[in-house]
């Protein structure tokens, strides 16, 4: 168990700069799930971590030790890689002990450890094979066993469950949350996943072009997302995104083509903003109700449970999610309705939240 | 897929089967050569069907041309040089593939620029080196003055001698002196995914240790094709032996060939000819039918 | 091509690379440079070193007729030879390529005769086109006189190229085999669906997509027909008759080795080194548009 401080800590190559200046605290047995986009530098801030990658600027220290410096055997941290990285030419029990073999533990102890490892993670059975003859979920629990054996002070995920289908996916996530429950060590998960990080996470790190957009638990995220690009990554359908001005009277959305009543709260007039409303928040209502947005109808998604109907707002597109059995024909007018504490503003220019708005729907100005 | 070309598949068996007679007759015609007696194989035409002299023959081959040390020679060639290709290309791949250190693209390009010139068109040098190895390294210390310095200091005179003319060494060392097998490596070595590498230091493994533990296990296949490939090319060196071995100790059984040859103005001993023949070609045809996967592989990956 | 992950302790890195260097640095670099050396200097007939001449060995060798003769025999030979090896290699590739009952059999047969030591063949070719035994002799009881590479020399060329062109048949088709099995049969199944025929598609899918190893195999073939020919030309002619075969490496062997003519061997090393960097640089390119093409 330890916990991790990461310092202004910004990563470089030649050309390009991929991680600017992050600083987080990952406290002592927690699980935390850093999620973005490929390329956001997620992987290589993991990878700085792990000891994989030289950090260019700032610090990294494990338990207040400051581990810049060290080669990652010395910095008691174990990895599961995406692709699960297994030596083809070893058998599992092989792959699992490596480790301690290189660190010269005596062949019985190391064949004990093993054994107490399969068992955790039930391979006992497969301990002959090599990894060619495993399937996929059977070579992410090795590769897990592997990680375990150390009994590493921090467990690192790079995108473990991308490889797998989604079904083992499910399955996998929830044994890795009670493993971890069990092991209570430090761990870090990556991935672009964002259902994968709202499951696992005790706490959630977003990050966007190598900066940290956000931190907080899966529900803070989710409620109330501290930037735009949080708000449309968090969330699938991703959340409805509406291009407004502040006016004298309101605001004014979709090129003036629609208003909303809000008030300006010491906004100068003019100023672009962009009003975010969830797919689910939406109500679907007919058209024509007092106080809803009318819009046209492209397409319904059947989903099982509920379906999500594709809309468009004057040429903008927005969906609503409903698990009611309303079945709009395509081409047909819907009214849209929403509680205006379910509106989230950010600013155009810099995409930030913007917690100044008390709004009210107004009747279209159409 | 569904194809009706009567015709085109009759004429691809015809063409196919003329092929197959076009490689195969050779071996067959040197092999009835050689079950022939010394009037038979000179009968225009020579009869196709073989004669009783087989083993007479072949003992009579084996004995003139000295054939047993010669053979045992040229496995102890083409084994070393095939071992030696093995060990030091896995070696030099693993460092230019593994590690950056400055000067890593010179070294790169010293060694690959040894692919474009075989050794017999440096042949006459290569045989002054090999008459004294350390003659190179004498001119260099000549020419620094430190062999000048070297005598003032301890009053002993350099000279660096050491021939290889007549020795195994000197028959392997310089079919070694070439980047094939580096560069097949070196292709295997960049398609090791790289998770596999950080996953062996996640575990605490060193260069070394990766090396040994991880690098050389998953090489297998390709030593396998590069050590058949190198054998049969070293099996069937022929100028390079020729000039190296004077004494008859380390003669290689190929150079023995021009032994063999029927004197002008001898009796015309073709049936013995081929028999040696038979025996010489025989070990890389076994070594080619053996190994055909590695040898095709390992063929057309080092020429890549 | 580079790695991304690399071991940080660079030093151990060079040691992996020493044995390789100092080999090549024996055998290869020191070699050449001598090579160099020796094309301009001249070494005194007896000792005391090598006196400069420049390029005085270059010129006496490029004014005598009997190397323009080696040139052009070596030119006579890689052209004939690599043409032959190359069409039939090619003809027997793409047939078994069709995969019709047997080319299992084929392409394990075929190849055999590239693991076959030149001088070998060499001296099986000798037996079989000798013109008093072996095969040709019955031609020659036909036509007395017609076949004689003793004598002939337009004979004993064709002698060497037959021999040659067997090995290297064999070898050329192991390279068309792969690069026709490299096609995707999807490519191949979509012509067909459009309607072309197995000609038809031979020549608009699959011998388009084998140019590169076409341009490949040539540059082989002919750098090897300037070097693996010397075990050929050894046992079945030692270069004659009247020189008719002398090619390049056998005249710098007999040269350098028979006639103690260091000096000129090595200017002749320095003409066909530079021959065969130009051939390799003109495959390196074609290797560069390779990669494109996928």
């Amino acid at each position: 168990m330890a916990s991790i401080t990461i310092r202004d800590v910004t990563k470089s190559y030649a050309k390009m700069q991929v991680v600017h200046g992050v600083s987080l605290d990952f406290a002592s047995g927690e699980f935390v799930v850093i999620l973005g986009p490929s390329g956001c530098g997620k992987s290589t801030l993991l990878r700085m971590i792990a000891g994989l990658e030289d950090i260019s600027g700032g610090t990294i220290a494990i338990d207040g030790t400051v581990v810049n410096k060290l080669e990652p055997r010395e910095r008691g941290c174990a990895m599961v890689f995406q692709n699960y990285a297994l030596y083809p030419h070893m058998s599992v029990s092989q792959n699992i002990g490596y480790s301690l073999k290189v660190s010269g533990v005596p062949a019985a102890e190391r064949k004990q450890r093993i054994q107490a490892v399969a068992r955790t993670l039930e391979l006992e059975h497969l301990l002959d094979r090599k990894p060619m003859a495993l399937s996929g979920g059977q070579r992410q629990r090795v590769a897990m066993g592997r990680a375990m054996i150390r009994e590493p002070k921090v467990f690192l995920f790079d995108e473990p469950l991308s490889n797998l289908d989604a079904k083992l996916r499910v399955q996998m996530r929830s044994e890795i949350r009670k493993l971890h429950r069990r092991l209570a060590a430090t761990s870090v998960f990556v991935t672009h996943d964002q259902v994968e990080a709202m499951t696992l996470a005790d706490r959630l790190v977003v990050m966007n072009g190598g900066r940290v957009e956000q931190v907080g638990t899966p529900a803070e995220v989710y409620s109330r997302p501290a930037s735009r690009f949080v708000a449309t990554f968090v969330g699938a359908p991703a959340m409805n995104m509406l291009e407004g001005t502040v006016t004298l009277d309101g605001l004014s959305l979709l090129g003036d083509s629609r208003k909303l009543n809000v008030s300006r709260a010491g906004l100068p007039v003019g100023t672009k903003v962009a009003v975010g409303i969830r797919p689910e928040s939406v109500r679907l209502v007919a058209a024509g109700t007092p106080g809803a947005l009318e819009a046209t109808v492209d397409l319904v998604e059947e989903l099982g449970a509920g379906r999500v109907i594709y809309v468009d707002l004057d040429g903008a597109p927005f969906s609503v999610v409903t698990s009611e059995t309303v079945h709009p024909v395509p081409g047909s007018t819907v009214g849209l309705q929403f509680a205006e504490t379910d509106l989230h503003f950010f600013s155009s220019e810099t995409g930030s939240r913007l917690d100044v708005f008390k709004a009210s729907v107004r009747e279209p100005a159409l | 897929m569904v194809e009706r070309t009567p015709f085109l598949n009759f004429f691809t068996h015809v063409i196919l089967f003329a092929g197959f007679v076009f490689c195969i007759a050779p071996f067959v015609i040197v092999t009835i050569a050689a079950s022939h007696n010394l009037k038979d194989v000179n009968d225009v035409p020579m009869s196709l069907l073989p004669g009783n002299d087989f083993w007479v023959n072949i003992k009579t081959a084996w004995v003139t041309a000295n054939l047993g040390p010669k053979l045992l020679n040229s496995f102890i060639m083409a084994t070393g040089v095939a071992a030696g290709k093995v060990i030091i290309s896995a070696l030099t791949a693993f460092s230019i593939v593994y590690f950056r250190y400055p000067g890593r693209t010179f070294i790169f390009w010293l060694i690959f620029v040894t692919l474009m010139l075989p050794l017999e068109v440096r042949i006459v040098p290569t045989y002054a080196v090999v008459a004294n190895v350390l003659e190179p390294f004498q001119t260099i210390m000549d020419l620094t003055g430190l062999s000048w310095l070297v005598e003032k200091v301890s009053g002993v005179h350099v000279a660096l001698n050491l021939g290889m003319l007549n020795s195994y060494p000197g028959l392997i060392l310089p079919l070694i002196a070439t980047a094939t097998g580096t560069f097949l490596y070196r292709q295997f070595f960049l398609t090791v995914p790289d998770e596999l590498t950080e996953a062996a230091r996640m575990d605490g493994a060193g260069p070394l240790r990766f090396f040994i533990d991880i690098l050389l296990p998953l090489s297998r296949n390709n030593m396998a094709a590069l050590g058949t490939i190198m054998f049969l090319w070293a099996w069937n060196q022929y100028l390079w032996p020729l000039l190296i071995t004077t004494d008859q100790s380390h003669a290689t059984a190929v150079t023995e060939l021009k032994q063999l040859i029927p004197n002008v103005g001898g009796a015309p001993e073709w049936h013995i000819a081929m028999a040696g023949t038979l025996i010489i070609m025989l070990p890389p045809l076994v070594v080619v039918v053996l190994m055909q996967r590695w040898f095709v592989r390992g063929l057309i990956a080092t020429e890549k | 091509m580079e790695k991304r992950v690399t071991f940080s302790r660079w030093t151990i890195g060079i040691l992996f690379a020493v044995p390789q260097l100092l080999l090549i640095f024996t055998f290869f670099y020191w070699p050449a440079g001598q090579a160099v050396y020796w094309s301009l200097t001249l070494q005194q007939p007896w000792g005391g070193g090598n006196i400069w001449v420049g390029l005085d060995n270059f010129r006496s060798i490029l004014s005598n007729a009997d190397y323009w003769n080696s040139i052009s025999a070596s030119l006579i030979f890689a052209g004939i030879s690599t043409g032959l090896a190359m069409f039939i290699a090619l003809v027997l590739a793409a047939l078994t390529d069709r995969q019709l009952a047997g080319s299992r059999f084929y392409r394990v047969v075929l190849i055999w005769p590239y693991g076959i030591a030149a001088p070998a063949l060499a001296l099986a070719f000798r037996f079989i086109l000798a013109p008093e035994a072996g095969f040709m002799a019955v031609v020659n009881q036909v036509w007395p006189g017609f076949w004689d590479p003793g004598l002939d020399g337009a004979d004993a060329m064709a002698s060497i190229i037959v021999a040659f062109s067997w090995k290297y048949v064999g070898y050329n088709f192991i390279f068309f085999l792969a690069a026709f099995q490299a096609i995707p049969r999807s490519l191949i199944e979509a012509a067909a669906m459009d309607g072309s025929g197995v000609i038809r598609r031979f020549w608009d899918i699959q011998f388009p997509l084998i140019t590169p190893t076409i341009f490949f195999l040539l540059v082989i073939n002919i750098t090897e027909s300037f070097q693996d020919s010397f075990g050929i030309v050894d046992i079945m002619t030692s270069g004659g008759p009247a020189n008719a075969t002398n090619l390049m490496v056998y005249k710098i062997y007999s040269d350098g080795f028979k006639g103690l003519d260091y000096s000129g061997a090595a200017a002749q090393s320095i003409i066909l080194m530079l021959l065969i960097i130009v051939l390799t640089i003109f495959q390196f390119r074609f290797i560069e548009r390779r990669v494109h093409y996928r």
